[in-house]
């Protein structure tokens, strides 16, 4: 394999990895400023059990989402040179802001909260939650910049002397179209993966009949939230790929296996078409007809432009090439992704149906045992997304001005490549383990009790407990 | 890359910004520097794992509020000098490489060292934490020594350094005087955050590391003085590096006075001066080329554009005293020291 091939494979393992725990995080955040919230207006001691137990869960997995994100700001510099040469007058802005603006608040406030509740009013203390929420989401929008100007370069010029991308205004690039989609359906990704993975853990307990009066009401939160998350995230799915159309029609006809341009364009089901890497024709395809047109366009009859078509439009706009992204891999992460989602509205729709009735849901062993291992629905789903944007604007890096292979760094050989490859698998694989231990051992441990818990040493429990840290 | 050779003048964005990341490297040094020395001298200072937990926990709340400033570091030099960002981080791949483990490592030990209450879980990552707090010392006292200390540099102004390139005697010495001054600064500040018998080890611990780390002070700067004459190039920094080398003298000093406060003061300024030393030594380059002193690229051939430059010097100029407050805060609030009873209420798992 060649160096590109393996920084290729080192950007898609650390980054899909660090996007384990992203969402989490952001979505987390916020269930724990709604809990805290809850607690310091009613003063009802469940909303700060609750606080804490979650509390703990986020920490555990917040932990390695900070260190994986140092190895992505990083292996830009490292794998990407070239990349980062070209582009650091653009994409550099957004990732000094975001360290600045936002992942300062987030780190210095959450250890504010974590050890501050003896040392910090209640008022003070609420504030600092709320301040990593908005942090961790602020952190999302700057990133999410960076990115949506790799999908849709705005707000630049090109250097006639160096050749290098230049900004010409940063209020473009932060109100990019395809940002503001963006951020709107990564947000609301990250709602519903917390909800359900609060769901998931919420349902273990009713299971086990622990805790139940806490964990019911929660039960019910969290359906509403993977709910409303679900549709909002869809809705603003369809807005994206309606935009996509037409500013990467490549990457739209490459997720639905369109070849050739068509008015009326079919919806593909599914798809098979030869076994290589960019073909030019499907084999089997099942869809319903003008619905594509429909999604794309609003239109009955409207023009989805074909994968061959665009292929002989970039020929002669950009010189010789193969411009098709891997198309199975395109059209498959896409329709993962779609399908989950689908999923998880489903699931959250039939939870809140069974919970209409008192006790159903909590004593509904199957639903309880489904919604445990619903958690993998948002994971997966998460991962597809990023999959179908990144692969799907293949060959290029920036959309349109900078093909991958030209964004590697020359100086780099294969064989360090490759070590540090393997060496971020092999780390990355055993925290993983780790941290899915602890996750699940935390999890299964439930909430420090009211009343249920027993003094060692014969030491007397003083006001407010901290937290566990 | 022929603009080297060009005085531009001090009064420009490119020097704003050069000078901006030097404060974000030390920001970087001066705080984090600690927090490695207080895990390098973890298995000096706490016999048991309560005792370590007390030690852990001085650095708890801050020391991921800490690492955010090599994250800005970073992100800054991407977004103010691409140039210089794309062509450190590839050149310096490996050794980037052996840090980012060293960080995610100790990251992880301190994050989830207390997540389970059985001794030998902590007892493993409380060696974990020791081993990575050390190597990150020690690895960050090489790269900035290579700042200065010339790596191979090719005519596009990429290094093309492979790892032994970039171990050469100067830069090794670096690396020992980083972690045995972090260590000093961290025993220290672990005198001033604990109470009792760890509050006396750890000034023992300080005032053994004092003279060692002092004396690796003099001779890294003196050696950094002797390369810069040789190669004539960047600011004369007289009274700095002078100050720089006195300062680890003087926290020795004030830490037998049982002035402690005064005496860690006295580290993270030299620490600083030290950092000060190696990028004035630097400027206006922002690598120095072994293979030829022409090649070595400066701000003015990596820097971003004009507009780049004056977005983030608005940002920069509201961003960072808000940080700098509300980090002050964080100190301020969890200014009590630490003792047993901290880390043994009873729903903590310390």
């Amino acid at each position: 394999m060649s160096s590109l091939d393996l920084a290729r494979w080192q950007f898609a393992v650390t980054t899909l990895y660090h996007f384990l725990f992203v969402p989490v995080t952001i979505g987390l955040a916020w269930f724990l400023v709604g809990f805290q919230t809850a607690w310091y207006r009613s003063k009802e001691e469940r909303w700060l059990r609750a606080t804490r137990f979650f509390g703990k869960l986020f920490l555990i997995n917040f932990a390695l989402g900070v260190v994986t994100g140092i190895v992505q700001e990083f292996q830009f510099g490292m794998n990407w040179s070239a990349y980062s040469k070209y582009v650091g007058d653009i994409f550099g802005a957004p990732l000094a802001i975001e360290g600045l603006a936002a992942f300062f608040i987030e780190s210095t406030f959450l250890g504010l909260w974590i050890f501050g509740w003896d040392h910090l009013k209640p008022k003070v203390h609420l504030a600092t939650v709320w301040l990593v929420a908005l942090g961790t989401t602020g952190s999302a929008y700057f990133i999410l910049a960076a990115n949506s100007w790799m999908q849709h370069p705005v707000g630049y010029k090109i250097n006639p002397v160096t050749h290098r991308a230049e900004m010409t205004s940063i209020f473009k690039i932060l109100t990019n179209s395809t940002l503001i989609r963006a951020f709107g359906h990564t947000i609301a990704a990250a709602v519903l993966t917390a909800s359900m993975l609060v769901l998931a853990v919420v349902a273990l307990h009713l299971r086990r009949r622990t805790d139940v009066q806490l964990f019911a009401p929660i039960a019910r939160i969290a359906l509403w939230t993977t709910l409303v998350g679900a549709i909002v995230t869809m809705l603003l799915g369809h807005t994206q790929a309606q935009l996509m159309t037409k500013q990467q029609p490549m990457k739209m006809a490459a997720a639905e296996a369109l070849y050739k341009t068509e008015s009326g364009a079919t919806f593909s089901l599914f798809d098979i078409g030869p076994w290589q890497r960019r073909p030019n024709k499907s084999l089997v395809s099942i869809g319903l007809p003008h619905f594509l047109s429909v999604l794309a366009d609003n239109n009955w009859n409207g023009r989805v432009e074909g994968m061959n078509d665009l292929q002989t439009q970039y020929e002669q706009k950009y010189g010789p090439g193969d411009y098709k992204p891997i198309v199975g891999v395109t059209y498959w992460s896409f329709r993962v992704m779609a399908g989950l989602g689908i999923l998880a509205f489903a699931l959250a729709a039939v939870g809140l149906w069974l919970a209409r009735v008192p006790e159903r849901l909590e004593r509904s062993d199957r639903f309880n045992r489904i919604a445990v291992w619903g958690l993998a629905i948002p994971m997966l789903a998460n991962l597809s997304g990023w999959l179908f944007t990144e692969i799907g604007r293949q060959p290029w890096v920036v959309q349109g001005l900078l093909l991958t292979k030209n964004a590697v760094s020359p100086t780099v050989s294969a064989w360090s490549v490759g070590l540090t490859l393997a060496g971020f698998t092999l780390l990355y694989g055993v925290l993983a383990g780790v941290e899915a231990k602890l996750m699940i051992g935390a999890a299964k441990a439930g909430p420090d009790g009211a009343g249920t818990y027993e003094p060692k040493d014969g030491q007397e429990a003083v006001g407010v407990p901290a937290l566990t840290y | 890359m022929l603009a080297a050779t060009v005085h531009h003048g001090y009064w420009n964005l490119q020097t704003l910004w050069f000078f901006l990341i030097v404060v974000l490297w030390i920001g970087y040094f001066v705080l984090e520097g600690f927090d490695f020395g207080v895990g390098a001298v973890l298995p000096f200072v706490g016999r048991d794992v309560e005792e370590r937990s007390v030690l852990i926990r001085t650095i708890g709340p801050v020391w991921d509020g800490n690492e955010v400033w090599l994250l800005v570091a970073g992100g800054a030099t991407f977004a103010a000098f691409p140039g210089w960002y794309s062509s450190l981080f590839s050149g310096f791949y490996l050794a980037l490489f052996l840090i980012l483990v060293a960080l995610i490592l100790r990251g992880v030990a301190i994050e989830y060292r207390n997540k389970r209450p059985d001794a030998e879980w902590r007892n493993r990552w409380d060696v974990v934490l020791a081993v990575s707090s050390g190597l990150a010392a020690l690895l960050w006292g090489v790269g900035v020594s290579d700042f200065v200390g010339g790596v191979p540099v090719d005519a596009s102004g990429q290094v093309t350094a492979n790892l032994l390139d970039l171990l050469h005697p100067y830069a090794i010495f670096g690396g020992l005087t980083m972690l045995a001054l972090f260590a000093f600064h961290g025993a220290l500040f672990l005198s001033l955050r604990t109470a009792g018998e760890l509050e006396a080890r750890a000034k023992a611990t300080a005032a053994r590391l004092g003279l060692p780390a002092a004396a690796l002070v003099v001779g890294f700067l003196i050696w950094t003085y002797a390369n810069a004459r040789s190669n004539g190039k960047g600011l004369v920094p007289g009274i700095v590096p002078i100050a720089a080398f006195c300062l680890p003298f003087a926290a020795g000093a004030f830490l037998r006075s049982q002035r402690v406060g005064l005496a860690f003061t006295a580290t993270a300024a030299s620490v600083a001066l030290i950092v000060l030393t190696i990028f004035l030594n630097l400027y206006p380059r922002v690598i120095v080329s072994s293979t030829d002193s022409a090649l070595s690229p400066t701000i003015w051939t990596t820097s971003s554009s004009h507009y780049t430059l004056t977005v983030m010097t608005i940002v920069a100029l509201v961003f960072t005293p808000i940080v700098l407050l509300y980090q002050a805060w964080t100190y301020w609030v969890f200014r009590a020291r630490i003792t047993g009873t901290d880390v043994r209420t009873p729903l903590t798992q310390h």
